[in-house]
């Protein structure tokens, strides 16, 4: 569990299984059962072919990080408790990129290209967040 | 159809202060809208269209035309951030050709410095598909924009020097503009050695935090006929979408790709006609892909484009932001393309501060950049020209 503010995400009925999934330690995303393509955020309508057939599918966990930041002032006064922190871009193994932390690192170690693996933090109502830690 | 000088900007207001602690919003609204038909010689009693966005209070339009008394024929609330007043330009004058429309009166009012609004926001957003996979990991505007950044320094080898560059010209114009919140010069040593903020920008790489506002009087060629004032065609004009693809996200480029190449066609120009740039800098960043997504360069060369002076006034390769834009000058209420418009009228017109009047300017070109960079974005491009 990083130390980063972990607040319950709003859940909608379209992203029930996502979050169900978080809890549980995997990320499940909707894969289009008629082009294949995974959207993020998850949807229930394929953005690329319209299908409205989508699977729920567990990603690998395995990712590279495509750009990040790490802020070093300002953000609301629980996040400013925690500065610096690093805000990333990581793209998961099975293609999509995803917003989320690296944590549990130096910041100043993180670049891009680096393979990181995801980590859930509880928020304590039946969800979790997703981040990211440097894979060992 | 093409909206090619078929609708002239005929006024404009930028309001004075950066500072209003004893105004409403919609009192800042009215003074604008006032100010800027004053500058075209008309009256609230002439406008027929009305168009805000995410800043105007309440109702939006519904509720700023009843504050103004308006007799509207037409309305339109387009919310695209900070791009929102260039894409009211688009649609105003596409209303014009079409022949709904004889004036339309734009307006932009807000108080994020004494007001306590933090910027990014329309406002619109708590219900937003995106927020449960966004706001919950602490991302930022800045940071958004630093990510890009990031990834641009990352795959074109950008540096930070020359981002500063950017800096450096802008606040070499506004030391000329008596209303500007920073007016002094600053060095490439100064922005690089200021408090870095969200990796790789640092606090000089970003726009400052002003209330104020200002407003557009767009009207037919036959109302243009008819007043005393200098008025400005609109030659062209684009918008263009960008977004997260649905996860394929790509920050190394902008809706410019897409806004800039329809407003040069429709106005039957290329970059190299371009003879002054307003171009959208909430942060350094914002300004260095934009350049090379209008064209200006090629794509990854915006770092070497900006080196040597390229966009100091008045002899610059590219002369921009000639009021200190929104890294020194004004950037209210959170929203920086209205004051980019101002500035390219008033260039087209003569009307610049002497110091850093483009000689013969002949065709500018003024570009919004509204919501987060690269990842949902609405960019705009008007081309702009002389009577």
């Amino acid at each position: 569990m990083s130390e980063l503010p972990t607040y319950p995400p709003e859940v909608t009925p379209e992203t029930q299984p996502f979050w169900d999934a978080t809890a549980q330690g995997r990320i499940d995303l909707a894969v289009c059962d008629s082009c294949g393509f995974i959207p993020y955020y998850p949807r229930s309508i394929c953005p690329d072919c319209q299908g409205t057939d989508m699977t729920w599918t567990t990603m690998s966990g395995n990712g590279t990080v495509y750009s990040f930041s790490v802020t070093r002032s300002g953000g609301g006064r629980a996040w400013r408790e925690q500065l610096p922190f690093v805000l990333a871009y990581v793209q998961l193994d099975e293609g999509p990129i995803m917003l989320t932390n690296i944590v549990d690192c130096d910041p100043d170690t993180v670049t891009i290209g680096m393979a990181v693996t995801a980590v859930f933090d509880d928020t304590g109502e039946g969800t979790a967040l997703v981040r990211f830690t440097p894979t060992s | 159809m093409t909206v090619r000088g078929k609708a002239h900007i005929a006024g404009v207001y930028e309001h004075p202060l950066r500072e209003i602690p004893d105004k409403t919003v919609p009192q800042i609204h009215a003074e604008v809208a006032i100010g800027a038909l004053a500058d075209a010689g008309l009256t609230l009693d002439d406008v027929d269209a009305y168009y805000s966005a995410g800043d105007a209070p309440g109702f939006g339009g519904l509720s700023m035309a009843d504050y103004l008394g308006l007799n509207c024929r037409h309305i339109d609330d387009t919310e695209t951030g900070g791009s929102s007043y260039l894409v009211h330009v688009q649609h105003a004058a596409a209303a014009i050709a079409a022949g709904h429309v004889d004036v339309a009166l734009i307006t932009l009012a807000g108080k994020p410095r004494t007001g306590g609004a933090r910027p990014g926001g329309s406002g619109r957003v708590s219900s937003a598909p995106e927020s449960a996979f966004e706001t919950q990991w602490g991302l930022g505007v800045i940071s958004g924009y630093a990510m890009a950044a990031m990834r641009h320094m990352h795959e074109f080898g950008t540096t930070s020097e020359q981002l500063a560059e950017i800096k450096v010209a802008a606040s070499t114009h506004a030391q000329h503009n008596p209303n500007a919140f920073l007016r002094d010069v600053v060095t490439v040593e100064e922005v690089v050695g200021s408090r870095m903020i969200s990796d790789p920008l640092h606090l000089l790489d970003s726009c400052v935090i002003t209330d104020g506002g200002g407003a557009l009087v767009v009207v037919s060629e036959a109302v243009a006929n008819t007043l005393d004032r200098h008025t400005v065609p609109v030659l062209g004009t684009g918008f263009g979408f960008k977004g997260t693809n649905s996860g394929r996200v790509d920050l190394t480029y902008t809706g410019a790709r897409i806004s800039g190449p329809a407003a040069f066609a429709e106005a039957g120009v290329t970059p190299d006609d371009i003879d002054y740039a307003s171009i959208y800098d909430s942060f350094t960043i914002t300004v260095l892909m934009t350049l090379e997504d209008l064209g200006f360069c090629e794509k990854g060369k915006g770092g070497e484009f900006v080196l040597d002076g390229a966009l100091q006034a008045p002899h610059g390769r590219l002369p921009f932001n000639t009021d200190g834009g929104g890294l020194c000058n004004n950037h209210p209420a959170n929203r920086g393309g209205m004051t980019k418009v101002i500035e390219a009228v008033r260039q087209l017109r003569g009307e610049a501060h002497a110091p850093v009047q483009v000689p013969d300017c002949e065709i500018a070109l003024a570009h919004g950049t509204g919501g987060s960079l690269a990842t949902r974005m609405g960019s705009a491009t008007l081309i702009l020209g002389r009577d």
